[in-house]
């Protein structure tokens, strides 16, 4: 006897909660079997770009924090990197390690929510994710302190921070890490060698290394498919080329690397937060620069970091004016969207969700 | 490993003797070729051993109102180096260049992204569709005399 079957379309999001956002996709199951994919973006786009065309060098910062809004530090320091390199000018030491310890910490934070998500995808409802989410809340209050805001925090300026630490800031970044030690434990313990997790995402959807790279993935994406780069390591910013660290790369390139790499990467991110506090000195935090910038008319400069999700990048063009003439934002979460297909077709309806997990996009950063 | 950033003159050595009608002009940092043979420049630059720029990193464009320019910018990982290839593309009702998504699928969306914010076609783009916005959508936003 033979069934009848046909294929069926399903619009999974923009309103779904295990979309990271407003991400939308058509898929198409023959049974339980992807057979065809569609992303369709844009739900969140607010036009970041021509935004910036109409505000000074210093106000775009503001917009950067609202890109990736998980890690609004490193959107911060791409931008002003690439300003600086517009302007030729170069933020103080002490500006230098501010920069680099904050983005670490919020690589971390960023990372655990990546980490939670992933394994709440998996079916662990609840309870990995508020563990993960307890350490990142401290990042935050750390942050608060720093600047008085927790997410859209607009920290750093073209030329350094906006302004030096608070007393308070150190012990508690003291009392931070010492805690985070333990939980972090914990979470290792809890996640790394889970039976059930590794059965669901080992040898799931992998990316192989050529695939990933003809893509233009970047980020712990591209480092699981065993690629070694990573710009704080190729081209050394801030004080990256003053700490020791080094670059966990996966092997598969599956649904567990992309995990693990990111587990791997809080270890380090720790250890160049302890080197910098280790060797920050006091000083100035930011150059004295007059309150309207101005560049070159003809100028142009592409200002990168690595970011937690790839490689974050601005590309600024000047005509002399007090804004960019066009600021384009090379975004690692819209690039590595393009592997959606090759990730999903032929997998199961459930693994979907937790190989678009693994991905680990923000929306706001890949509509803009 | 320390990234070498090529020059323009040395790009456009190597590309002229590949395709010696695509290069207009070059300076210290990039190569400006045509648009129409970007297709045909980017096999090369991908394929060639010593270029070897397998990693697409950004497809810009820059509206400069007398033409619109396309930026590519480009890193070899094996051979540690990058490079900027640009191209001007001149009109406002339907300004056209060839896609790169053959030889780098990573310039998938940006293409598309370009088309709908700049409006700049690319032939050859097997998806040449809006990205942010709507079908239906009327204008290129980032263009400058979008208001």
């Amino acid at each position: 006897m033979t069934i009848r079957t046909e294929p069926m379309t399903v619009n999974v999001g923009p309103q779904h909660p295990s979309t990271h956002g407003v991400f939308r996709v058509r898929i198409t199951f023959d049974g339980e079997d992807i057979v065809e994919v569609e992303p369709v973006l844009g739900y969140l786009h607010r036009g970041t770009e021509k935004l910036a065309e109409e505000r000074n060098y210093v106000q775009v910062v503001t917009l950067t924090d609202r890109l990736d809004y998980t890690s609004s530090m490193i959107n911060n320091q791409a931008y002003c990197l690439a300003v600086e390199q517009l302007l030729g000018i170069e933020a103080p030491p002490r500006g230098k390690y501010l920069r680099t310890l904050t983005a670490e910490l919020q690589r971390i934070a960023s990372h655990l929510i990546a980490v939670g998500f992933f394994v709440q995808e998996l079916g662990a409802f609840g309870t990995p994710l508020m563990y993960t989410f307890r350490s990142r809340e401290r990042i935050l209050d750390l942050f608060e302190m720093l600047c008085g805001a927790r997410i859209t925090v607009s920290y750093m300026r073209p030329g350094g921070v906006f302004s030096d630490t608070p007393p308070d800031f150190w012990p508690a970044l003291d009392q931070f890490l010492a805690d985070f030690e333990g939980e972090l434990e914990e979470i290792e313990n809890l996640l790394l060698s889970n039976e059930i997790l590794m059965v669901r995402t080992r040898g799931v959807s992998p990316l192989p290394r050529d695939v990933a790279i003809n893509c233009s993935v970047s980020g712990p994406v591209l480092r699981a498919s065993g690629v070694n780069w990573d710009w704080r390591k190729i081209a050394p910013y801030d004080a990256y080329d003053q700490v020791d660290f080094d670059v966990p790369l996966g092997s598969n390139g599956d649904n567990y690397d992309r995990f693990w790499v990111r587990m791997q990467e809080v270890r380090q991110s720790l250890r160049i937060v302890r080197q910098c506090i280790a060797q920050i000195e006091p000083g100035p935090v930011r150059l004295e620069l007059p309150m309207v910038l101005r560049a070159e008319p003809g100028a142009e400069a592409y200002g990168r970091v690595e970011a937690s999700k790839g490689e974050l990048g601005f590309y600024l063009v000047s005509d002399g004016g007090v804004s960019p003439y066009r600021c384009k934002i090379r975004s690692p979460s819209l690039i590595n969207l393009t592997i959606t297909e090759h990730l999903l077709l032929g997998w199961k309806l459930a693994d979907m969700i937790v190989s678009l997990g693994s991905v680990d996009i923000n929306m706001g950063e890949v509509d803009r | 490993m320390t990234l070498v950033a090529l020059s323009g003159e040395t790009l456009a050595r190597r590309l002229q003797e590949a395709a010696p009608d695509a290069v207009i002009e070059w300076n210290d940092s990039s190569v400006w070729v045509r648009p129409e043979a970007m297709g045909d420049v980017a096999s090369f630059l991908h394929n060639d051993a010593e270029l070897d720029f397998t990693y697409l990193n950004a497809v810009s464009a820059i509206d400069f109102v007398e033409y619109f320019e396309l930026v590519y910018h480009l890193t070899s990982m094996a051979k540690g180096h990058t490079g900027v290839i640009r191209s001007r593309v001149y009109g406002r009702e339907e300004p056209t260049a060839a896609s790169v998504v053959k030889v780098w699928r990573g310039a998938d969306f940006q293409e598309r992204e370009i088309w709908d914010l700049m409006g700049v076609r690319f032939t050859g783009h097997p998806n040449m569709k809006r990205i942010m916005l709507w079908e239906g959508f009327e204008g290129h936003p980032l263009r400058k005399d979008f208001l």
